[in-house]
Order: C-alpha cells, then sequence, then structure tokens
C-alpha cells in the first residue's frame, strides 16, 4: 500500500527498511512525495523520522553499521541499485542539517561555491553569479553582500543556516531535504527560515523534518506522521491537523503523547 | 565530473552518469591510505625479522643463552658475551627510575592538583621543553658539568657515608653507573609528569568534592580518591619511562664509563646495550662481531617492544575506563 | 547507623585535637615535597641552558655557520656542513616521514574504529618507544650493508622511520576532532569522499597537522644515535645522497668526547645552535597552536 496524496510524485519508497547494526529502525516505510510541494515529517523524537530523510539521499548509510533494504525511486529510478553512485544523488538532493554547518575554514563565497569548487571546474564568472544568485535565493544576499570574504563562521546562527541553503542550492539539486532546520536557531531567523522555505516550494522538491508541529502546519502542504520507525498517517496538511484519521496522530497532535 | 544541470526528468540519467570514475576514485583513495596504515604494521615486522635475520649467525654459533649469559666481551679473540650490557643496561634503568619516579608523581601532583592554573599553563611546556632537549646534549653537560661535580663531590661524599655498602666502594671516576642512571633520570623525568599529570587531570571532579565535603584535607583527598584511581596510568607512565631509559643512548655513552664488566658498585664504570652498539657498530669487522652486535639490538628491541605494549596496555585502561 | 556516621563526619570536620594537628602537618609536608618536586626537575633545564650559553654563545659567530671543520690546532673552522647536513638528512627523512604518516594517519583519523586503524595506532605507539639506535641499527642492515657504503640516504631513512609514528598519530588524534558535521555537509552536496578529506577535513585539521611535522622533524633533528653508523660523518661539504654526511649531532658527539680544548668549545657552540633551533620550533608551533585552538 503506497500511502499517495494525488500530486504527481517526486520521491517514491517501496518497503524501505533501515538498520543501524541489527537495529531496525525503519519498518517499511511506503511514502510517496510530491514534487514542488513541501512535505513535513513528524514524529516524537526516536521515530525514525530523520532515519528517514537520511535514506532519501543516501547519507544513512555513511554511519557505522547503517543498512537499508527497500527501493527509493526518484524519478523512477531507485538511487538504490548499484548502478547508481551516492556521490551524483547527493548532489541531485540536497541537504541542510539541524545545526548549520559552514564551512569553518572559508569565506562566505568559497562556502557558497565549495560544492561546485569542490565536484568540477567553474569559470570566475559563473561563480560569482552563482553567489549572487543563491545568496539572494536564500535571503541573505543584503546582510552579507559586502563581507562575502568574511570567515563563514563569523556569521549569526540564522545567517549561517541560511548559507548553508545557499550553498545547498548552488549546487542544483532538484530535491532539498531539511533536517529540523530551525531547531538551533531564535523565533526571528526561524521565520526567515520558514519564508524562504515558502518560496523555495516553487522550484524545489521539499522534504522537512521537524519537531516543532506548528512549524509543520505553517511551511507544510503534506504531513506524514512517524512513530517507532512507522509510517502512521500521510495526507495533506490541513487534514492531519485538524481531522487525523489514526487514533496515534490524534494523540501526538493533541500532546497526549507521553 | 561536470555536474549535470538538467530539467526535473532528467535526474534518474544525471545520477547515472559518470558513476564508475567517481566511486573508484573513492574506493582507490580508502586502500591507499589502508595501505599506509598497514604499512606502520609492516615495518615493524619488517624490523624484527631484519634484526633477528642478521643476529641469527650470531645466535647460532654462540647460542641464544650463552650469548646472553656471557661474561666476556672480547671482540679481538671472537668472544660475545653480552650480560655486562644487559646488565648495565639494566641497573642504570632500574636506578634512573627509582630517582626520577618519586620526582615525577609528585610534579604531576603539584601540576594536576596543587598549582594554580597560570603557574601550570607555564610550568608544563618547561617540562616538555625538558623532553625535547636531545641525548647528545645531556651527554655533553653530563661530560663536562655533572660528572666533574660527580667525582668531586658526590662521590667522595658518598664513599664516605655509605662506603661499608658495596654500593659505593671503588674510585670517584666521575663516570660510571650512577652518573648514567642520574642522566637518565633527568631525561625520562618529562614522560613521567606529562602522562601522569594527564591521568591525574582525569580524576573525576565530583569524586574529589565528595572527599573535600568531608571534610578531608587535599593529602587525604589524594591518597584516598585520586591517586588510586589514576594508579595504573601512573604506573603505566613509569614503564614508558623505563622503555625511554632502556633504550637510551648518547648521554649513556657518554658518561656510563664503557667498560664491559659487571660490577657491584655503583660508581664503577659500566657499558650499556645501547651504548656498545654506538661505539663499536662502526668498528664491526667480522661477519661474527657484526652480527653479534645487531644480536643485541635485536634484544634491545625485544625488551623494549615488551616494556612499551604493557605500557601503552596500562595507559589505555585507565585513560578508557574513566 | 545514623549516629555513628554522624560521629565520623563530626570527627572528620572538627577533628579532635592530637589527631586534628597531625592531619594538617601531614598535609602541610606533602603540599611542601610535591611542590619542591617540580624545582629539582626543573633545575637541570635551567643548569644545561645556562650552561649552553655560558660555554657556546662565545664560539658562535660568522665563521662557525659558514665553515667546515678546521684541524686540530689550527684556529677557527666551523660547523657549517654539519649544519647544512642535519638539515639535508632531516629534509630526506621527511621524504618518507610525511608521506606514510600522513597518509596512514589519514586512515586512522578517518576510520578510528576500523580494526586495522585499533592495530596500526598501537603499532605506531610502540614503533615510537622503540630505541633509536636500534632503528639505526635497522638502517644499517637495509641501506648501508647492501650499498657497501654510509650514505646521507641511510641516515635519512633512519630518521623517516622514526618521524612516521608522531606524524601518524598527530595527524589521527587531530582528524578525530574534525566534526563530522563538516564532512556531512561536503558529502551532502554531492562532493566525493576523497575531495571531502583533501579539501575540507584536512583544510580544517591544517594548522594541527603542519604542527605535528614540524614537531617531528625537531625531535629527529637532534638525534644522533641513528645517525653514527648510517649517515656517519664527514669533514667536507657534502650534498650527494650517497655520500657520507656531517650532522649537528654526530659532530658535537665526535668533538665532545675528543681530547682537544678548541673541539670542546665547538661542540658547546653547536649543542647551543641545536637547542635553540629546536626550543624556537617548539615554541613557536606551541604557540601558534595555542593560538590557533583559543581563537575557535
Amino acid at each position: 500500500m503506497t500511502l499517495s496524496p494525488d500530486v504527481s510524485t517526486g520521491i517514491i519508497t517501496q518497503n524501505l527498511k533501515a538498520y543501524f547494526g541489527k537495529v531496525e529502525v525503519l519498518k517499511g516505510i511506503d511514502i510517496s512525495i510530491p514534487k514542488f510541494e513541501v512535505t513535513a515529517f513528524i514524529g516524537p523524537s526516536g521515530c525514525g523520522k530523520t532515519t528517514f530523510l537520511r535514506t532519501l539521499n543516501r547519507m544513512h548509510e555513511l554511519a557505522r553499521n547503517a543498512t537499508i533494504t527497500g527501493k527509493v525511486l526518484v524519478d523512477g529510478t531507485d538511487i538504490y541499485a548499484p548502478s547508481v553512485d551516492p556521490v551524483l544523488v547527493r548532489r541531485k538532493i540536497g541537504m541542510v542539517f539541524q545545526k548549520p554547518n559552514p564551512f569553518p575554514t572559508m569565506s562566505v563565497y568559497d562556502n557558497v561555491v565549495a560544492g561546485l569548487k569542490l565536484t568540477g571546474r567553474h569559470s570566475r564568472k559563473e561563480l560569482e553569479e552563482v553567489v549572487e544568485r543563491t545568496l539572494m535565493q536564500a535571503a541573505l544576499w543584503d546582510e552579507v553582500k559586502d563581507s562575502l570574504r568574511k570567515s563563514g563562521a563569523s556569521l549569526s546562527g540564522g545567517q549561517q543556516q541560511r548559507l548553508c541553503i545557499a550553498r545547498t542550492l548552488a549546487v542544483d539539486p532538484e530535491v532539498i531535504l531539511m533536517d529540523e532546520p530551525a531547531s538551533a536557531l531564535d523565533p526571528i531567523s526561524t521565520a526567515k527560515i520558514e519564508e524562504l522555505i515558502f518560496q523555495l516550494k516553487d522550484r524545489y522538491t521539499i522534504a522537512i523534518v521537524t519537531h516543532n508541529m506548528q512549524q509543520a502546519a505553517r511551511v507544510s502542504d503534506h504531513t506524514a506522521f512517524f512513530y517507532l520507525g512507522e509510517l502512521i498517517e500521510f495526507t495533506n496538511t490541513r487534514d492531519m491537523f485538524t481531522k487525523p484519521k489514526k487514533k496515534q496522530t490524534e494523540d501526538y497532535i493533541t500532546g497526549r503523547f507521553g | 565530473m561536470a555536474v549535470e544541470i538538467e530539467a526535473l526528468g532528467g535526474a534518474a540519467e544525471a545520477i547515472k552518469v559518470e558513476k564508475k570514475s567517481i566511486v573508484h576514485a573513492d574506493t582507490v583513495f580508502k586502500s591507499v591510505i589502508g595501505f599506509f596504515a598497514l604499512l606502520v604494521i609492516i615495518l615493524l615486522v619488517w624490523l624484527g625479522l631484519q634484526l633477528y635475520a642478521s643476529s641469527r649467525l650470531a645466535f647460532s654459533t654462540i647460542g641464544i643463552w650463552a650469548f646472553i649469559k656471557g661474561t666476556t666481551w672480547d671482540p679481538v679473540s671472537g668472544v660475545f658475551g653480552a650480560l655486562p650490557f644487559i646488565y648495565g643496561t639494566l641497573v642504570t634503568s632500574f636506578l634512573s627510575l627509582l630517582i626520577a619516579t618519586p620526582l615525577g608523581v609528585g610534579t604531576a601532583i603539584f601540576l594536576a592538583e596543587l598549582s594554580p592554573k597560570w603557574l601550570r599553563r607555564f610550568l608544563q611546556p618547561l617540562v616538555e621543553l625538558l623532553a625535547g632537549i636531545p641525548s647528545v646534549i645531556y651527554g655533553l653537560w653530563g661530560i663536562f658539568v655533572l660528572s666533574p661535580l660527580m667525582a668531586m663531590t658526590v662521590e667522595p661524599f658518598l664513599m664516605d657515608t655509605f662506603g661499608f655498602l658495596p654500593f659505593f666502594k671503588g674510585y670517584p671516576l666521575g663516570i660510571g653507573i650512577l652518573t648514567a642512571s642520574i642522566i637518565l633520570a633527568i631525561m625520562v623525568v618529562p614522560f613521567i609528569i606529562s602522562v601522569s599529570t594527564e591521568v591525574l587531570s582525569t580524576v573525576p571532579v565530583s569524586l574529589k568534592e565528595g572527599m573535600y565535603a568531608l571534610g578531608a584535607t587535599r593529602w587525604e583527598t589524594l591518597k584516598k580518591i585520586s591517586l588510586p584511581f589514576a594508579k595504573s596510568g601512573i604506573f603505566g607512565s613509569v614503564i614508558l619511562a623505563l622503555a625511554r631509559a632502556l633504550g637510551e643512548t648518547m648521554a649513556v655513552t657518554m658518561v656510563i664509563g664503557n667498560t664491559p664488566q659487571i660490577s657491584k658498585s655503583l660508581l664503577d664504570p659500566g657499558y650499556s646495550m645501547a651504548a656498545v652498539l654506538a661505539n663499536e657498530f662502526t668498528e664491526a669487522t667480522t661477519a661474527s662481531y657484526l652480527s653479534a652486535l645487531i644480536a643485541i639490538a635485536f634484544i634491545l628491541l625485544l625488551i623494549t617492544l615488551t616494556v612499551n605494549a604493557v605500557a601503552r596496555w596500562l595507559i589505555w585502561r585507565t585513560t578508557r575506563t574513566k | 547507623m545514623a549516629n555513628d556516621s554522624n560521629q565520623v563526619i563530626k570527627t572528620v570536620i572538627a577533628g579532635s585535637g592530637f589527631s586534628y594537628w597531625r592531619r594538617k602537618i601531614s598535609n602541610a609536608i606533602f603540599t611542601i615535597l610535591f611542590s619542591s618536586s617540580i624545582i629539582i626537575v626543573l633545575l637541570p633545564l635551567l643548569l644545561i641552558v645556562g650552561y649552553l650559553f655560558y660555554k657556546g654563545a662565545s664560539s658562535v659567530n660568522v665563521n662557525f655557520f659558514i665553515h667546515r671543520p678546521a684541524p686540530v690546532g689550527e684556529a677557527g673552522g666551523g660547523m657549517g656542513n654539519a649544519i647544512i647536513g642535519s638539515l639535508y638528512v632531516v629534509g630526506l627523512a621527511s621524504l618518507i616521514g610525511i608521506p606514510v604518516g600522513l597518509l596512514g594517519g589519514i586512515f586512522l583519523g578517518e576510520f578510528p574504529n576500523n580494526k586495522l586503524s585499533t592495530v596500526a595506532r598501537f603499532v605506531a605507539d610502540v614503533l615510537n618507544g622503540t630505541p633509536s639506535i636500534v632503528m639505526g641499527v635497522f638502517a644499517y642492515t637495509v641501506v648501508v650493508l647492501p650499498m657497501k657504503n654510509f650514505t646521507a640516504l641511510a641516515g635519512g631513512f633512519a630518521l623517516g622511520m622514526m618521524m612516521i609514528p608522531t606524524i601518524l598519530r598527530t595527524t589521527d588524534e587531530i582528524l578525530q576532532t574534525v566534526p563530522n558535521s563538516i564532512r556531512e555537509a561536503s558529502l551532502a552536496l554531492g562532493v566525493p569522499y576523497w575531495r571531502t578529506v583533501i579539501s575540507v577535513v584536512l583544510r580544517s585539521a591544517k594548522s594541527g597537522i603542519l604542527t605535528g611535522i614540524l614537531l617531528a622533524g625537531a625531535r629527529v633533528l637532534g638525534e644522533t644515535a641513528p645517525l653514527l653508523f648510517t649517515s656517519f660523518n664527514n669533514a667536507f661539504f657534502s650534498y650527494s645522497i650517497l655520500q657520507p654526511i656531517s650532522t649537528l649531532p654526530v659532530q658535537i658527539f665526535n668533538y665532545a668526547i675528543s681530547p682537544y680544548k678548541d673541539w670542546h668549545r665547538q661542540a658547546w657552540a653547536g649543542a647551543l645552535v641545536l637547542v635553540v633551533a629546536i626550543l624556537i620550533v617548539n615554541v613557536g608551533m606551541r604557540t601558534f597552536s595555542r593560538q590557533k585552538f583559543e581563537q575557535t
């Protein structure tokens, strides 16, 4: 059974199971994530939502003893097929992490173009264009355009996170995965990130993990509720928060969960 | 490696493009660095086998035990007994630890427990500088400063006061087992200090505070909490220092007197395994002479390997279980 | 039970007469003992450095740096050839020690829990404690004997062997302190793993690794024992990898055990130059890395 809102799909998973060693942390997930929309993953900590996100661009397998079974189809191609290179998968499916992680030894400019510079040759002009375009997209341009040569680590936390988003955009992905991108930020920075997500969904498929239900309600078109490694419910966000079908979902949303 | 920038439908194709070269590069990279990590292990094995192979001649003609137990070293008549060197190495090393251990542990306690932070930050680098001074400099200082001092003052005093003991009979030459041990003690004490300080610093503050809260003095807390906790790590640091002392060459060569004899008196000159290598290696003209010297190097390697392995294991055990 | 422990605490806190003072006094005695041991430990350092300047400074002049040794009885002469020779041999050693130590160290730091890493780490620590003279004997059997000649190469080989464990372990430890989030950030951009390590991980660990390399170099710069029968000695300026070469520590040793007053003076001067060079690297690196550390 594939839970699927009625929209054209970007990512489909089929019986996706993830393990750390022998521990099964995802117990067979079937979901299809729609294109050009924002899908939020919610659930109590330890429910597997972050692990699920990390299986979508093959970051999961970087952890020790981490394995998966099942399929993840991106536009019909199984990204876990033996012929597929995880490096190229990650270029198409970018990721923004919970804690802003700009490269500490690089300037703002170099941070943005790091993905391009480290994977191929590009002209100076091309790079400059990318920097300006992505920093604008990330709503950071006005704040840093005079200090592009300063260390990326010198920015504030919220600016660092938007820098990381710009860095992700620079390699021109089609999907952006966000793992609690605002949980380490203050309310004002959080608002900026949420606004950004709203603007980005025109051009990108976005999947966001959040522990903050209001945030999920604000930014997402669809919401998936995970519990104990299983996908309990997946529907459009308004229905999820107004008339959940499952008891567990309702308990969680109304805060009746342990 | 060019990044394919395509419309959305192209994602699948883009993912498959050129995958082979990149996966290959990562595999190659991991294999290369893995090879160099392996190389370090190979080096140690090679070192052991090489020295063993080169000392086989001596071991087979003399016999391993006869070689180790032999008390006469006379290259001219082809008699090779290594005991005087083994004896000199062991005696100077243990004597140096006898001097260095209390000083080193005392200093470590001072640095870790008593000293204010600013003083520790000033003193610790000084101790480490002590470890950075080359052996030959200690030897130079030993010949021209320490050994006259020993001959003029220290050794006559020891003979007058403790002369009834067999350890302090003989002549105040200034060079010999005792002087070598003192130089060695100065050289190995930084090792005891730096490891012991580190181990003492891992004692949980909560444990110490619990003791202080009972009204215990600093010394009592140290005796009851810190020292038992850090015991095996400190012991490890002493063993580590022992390994250093066993293999220390230049300073010992310059002050031990270089006489292959076994004497009870600490004032008499002696010899050590490392010193005989330093002095006689370039003079070894016959194959059996050379092989006998390499056999000494091989025995020295085995001793230090064992001692080092024990020390590492002890230190690893304490820092692990914190 | 409660009464008992109350009693204990009371006794410990208030003490009673004699025992209280005994505890106070033993605390004071041990405090004094521990504090004085640091003085005894540092005394030799002061004496040695003091003597180096006292005996050596007067003979360190321009000639010392540019001339080769003069025959006994002739005034002047210097250790120019030995200074160059030392740098030459340490340079050769770096050609062996840096690549092996660095690349192996990257593996250990990147895969810290791998079985190979655990074993290699232990072996490196053991190798680090192997007597330098044994390394000399090793170099003798594998380089000098087959080539039938004392060579600068053999000296470089011996010292290179000694640099490996130091560089390996510093690289290992520093890479382990590089946060994983940096690696993930790069990998998530679709940067290949090898490129991530070289351009992102190593780049942020640069100064620490450099410190390790320089400290390893400074350490072998002062080594004498492994050079005695590998690079041997040479009274002339030599730049050949296949000839014996003079080095500062060996020259100091030979002069120190000689019977000539002139040579003793030269030995002190050489010792001063050697120690100052090593101290500069040590102190320089320490302050450098501390600044780096405090910045972040």
